[in-house]
């Protein structure tokens, strides 16, 4: 029968809403394919999340606890994450379209001689079966691909799935004798430079405020937008102009090359809207752009439309949204 | 040290693709471009060229023959030493072949460093660098914002989710370019000259003994997204809270 392994994502012992997006896709395919679901936890000190997936219809939660494990290094992730597709028969391994799953999911399609559908964003029904909907061409094309080989290797673009419900019921944890040390191999983690944030992750906002080049510099960006975002709780994005001329760190970058999004309001600051941005959040609800022109790329997708100055409609806009209290 | 480095062509970003009867994209007219994010990796190998002593650096396309054009334009006029092109019908591979083939060159090659896109900006599948690194058994460090060299260990930057990562990896090894990573050059008008007498080489799969590029994934239909239509026009901040209120109801 069908298995589908999804390879769970967390961060100081929390399940991230990303696990959740995927169990999403699994379940669709699951459906359609007559599959049953396991969960797999890699990383060191797991125990936690494995025990807080518990309720969500998987099987099996497959625990790799190993202090080889505890930094998702792709060659020793990707191997512990084959084995245990192979030792528990799973025909579909799904994680997300993060940069971890990114990462490390080709090399597991690689050690499975499997084929491999990037940035899924809808399980569809072909003329040969299940297949999956993804964009290409920056999102210009929607194209329906399916898998040939045995196995199928597949990541999920978190924004355009629900976060999976919990169902109830418990699966079973079993621990996974992991030995990443057969492809650990000349790869030496040395640092990583946090993006420091009280904000919610772009990921996970209800709403996103995003900066552009035309706020001038990186004054002028957080100034702009730090007091939008926390008129609205949201986190901040970026064009990539605003991250390669340093107005914002590199995560925050919105677009085909960056994070997709799909909040339910995004509020493009001085933007004007690239085919490769639009490409990151033209899937959200509700779009308002803010900018002094309103012939702009951008003024094509956006609801609402304010031709101004950054610089005075926003402090104006944030003030207004707080004496509405 | 020798490096290799790919040149891949791909369609404008700014062209206007349609879908034909067969549900297919329609390529007639359309301009291509080398992959951004391959100029990229082309500019990471000649500034490690010129900050290392005897270095060579050797840039690889796959596809038909206007691929050639794109290996002598995109990657030896601007100063790369020789082109290897292997002729393949590129619709007809997935990033599992691609991979395969890059494979198979490099086992000729045996470069200390291969660097790649990050993703081809047409299939914007970001797969073939961490797909070879598998293959080959090499460690890999993928979206590099920055790249050097110490003693026999690649020192790498990567761009991902929730800042900046860095990774020593043993050479040889396969490095993937994110945009950042540094400005592309022009190739002046003296290396377009010296392009034109560079060495390429000619592959076919059959020559590279590959013995199977069937593609494991599939397109069987293609599809324009629906389409988003543009709103109003608010006249100022108060009408904008307004609408996000009554109407969005987001507020
Ligand atoms: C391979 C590739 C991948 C890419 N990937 C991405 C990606 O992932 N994400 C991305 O965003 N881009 C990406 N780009 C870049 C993209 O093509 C655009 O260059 C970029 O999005 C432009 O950013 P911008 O809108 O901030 O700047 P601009 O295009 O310069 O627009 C600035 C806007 O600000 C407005 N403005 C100026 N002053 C003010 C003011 N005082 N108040 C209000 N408005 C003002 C202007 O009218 C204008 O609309 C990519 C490009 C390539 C080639
Ligand atoms: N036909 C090709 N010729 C040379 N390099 C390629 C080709 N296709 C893909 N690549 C390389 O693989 C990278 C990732 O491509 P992809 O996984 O298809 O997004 C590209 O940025 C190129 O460096």
């Amino acid at each position: 029968m069908s298995k589908i392994l999804v390879v769970a994502e967390h961060g100081n012992g929390t399940v991230r809403k990303a696990t959740l997006t995927t169990l999403q896709m699994a379940r669709d395919l699951a459906a359609k394919k007559g599959s049953s679901i396991d969960i797999a936890v890699l990383g060191h000190g797991v125990g936690g999340v494995a025990e807080a997936l518990k309720g969500y219809g998987a099987e099996t939660i497959h625990v790799a606890d190993h202090a080889d494990l505890a930094y998702p290094l792709a060659p020793t992730w990707a191997k512990v994450i084959a084995d245990i597709a192979q030792a528990a028969d799973a025909d579909v391994v799904a994680m997300s379209a993060s940069t971890t799953g990114k990462d490390i999911l080709p090399r597991v399609a690689a050690r499975l001689e499997a084929g491999m559908a990037s940035d899924v964003v809808a399980v569809v029904d072909t003329d040969d079966g299940p297949g999956f909907r993804r964009p290409m061409w920056a999102g210009a094309l929607l194209a329906d691909v399916v898998i040939d080989s045995d196995v199928w290797v597949v990541t999920a673009r978190g924004s355009a799935f629900d976060a999976a419900a919990a169902t109830g019921g418990s699966s079973d944890i079993e621990a996974f004798a992991a030995d990443p040390a057969a492809a650990a191999s000349r790869t030496r983690f040395v640092k990583f430079d946090a993006t420091a944030s009280d904000r919610p992750s772009l990921d996970e906002a209800d709403v996103v405020v995003a900066g552009g080049r035309g706020l001038k510099s990186a004054e002028g960006f957080s100034q702009v937008m730090e007091p939008l975002a926390d008129a609205f709780g949201a986190a901040i994005g970026a064009s990539r102009a605003a991250v390669d001329d340093g107005y914002a760190p590199n995560d925050y970058q919105i677009g085909q090359t960056g994070k997709v999004v799909a909040p339910q309001l995004y509020v493009a600051v001085a933007i004007s809207g690239a085919i490769q941005h639009l490409a990151g959040m033209k899937n959200s609800k509700v779009i308002v752009a803010i900018n002094t022109r309103d012939d702009e790329p951008i003024h094509k997708i956006a609801d609402y439309s304010l031709k101004a100055d950054a610089f005075t409609a926003v402090p104006e806009l944030v003030e207004k949204l707080a004496a509405r209290g | 040290m020798k490096i290799l480095v790919t040149a891949k062509r791909v369609t404008d970003p700014n062209a206007k693709l349609v879908i034909n009867d067969d549900g297919n994209w329609i390529d007639d007219d359309v301009e291509y471009i080398l992959n951004p994010f391959c100029e990229n990796a082309i500019e990471a190998a000649l500034q490690l060229a010129e900050a290392g002593d005897d270095v060579e650096t050797v840039a690889i396309g796959i596809g038909d023959d206007e691929v050639q054009r794109f290996i002598r334009q995109g990657a030896l006029a601007r100063g790369v030493d020789r082109g290897i092109w292997v002729e393949a019908e590129e619709a007809e591979l997935d990033s599992d072949g691609i991979a395969r083939i890059l494979k198979a060159v490099v086992e000729k090659e045996e470069p200390d460093l291969v660097l790649l896109g990050k993703q081809a900006v047409d299939g914007d599948s970001n797969q073939v660098a961490q797909l070879l690194a598998e293959m080959l058994g090499w460690p890999q460090a993928t979206f590099a914002s920055d790249v050097t060299i110490e003693g026999n260990e690649a020192i790498v930057t990567r761009e991902v989710d929730g800042g900046l990562e860095t990774l020593a990896i043993g050479m040889p090894c396969v490095v993937s370019a994110d945009l950042r990573l540094n400005d592309p050059r022009y190739a002046s008008l003296a290396g377009i000259m010296k392009a034109k007498k560079k060495e390429m080489d000619e592959y076919e799969p059959d020559d590279l003994d590959i013995d199977d590029l069937d593609p494991k994934v599939r397109v069987v239909a293609m599809h324009e997204p629906a389409g988003r239509s543009a709103g109003v026009a608010v006249a100022d901040v108060d009408e904008l809270i307004a609408k996000l209120a009554t109407e969005a109801r987001v507020i």
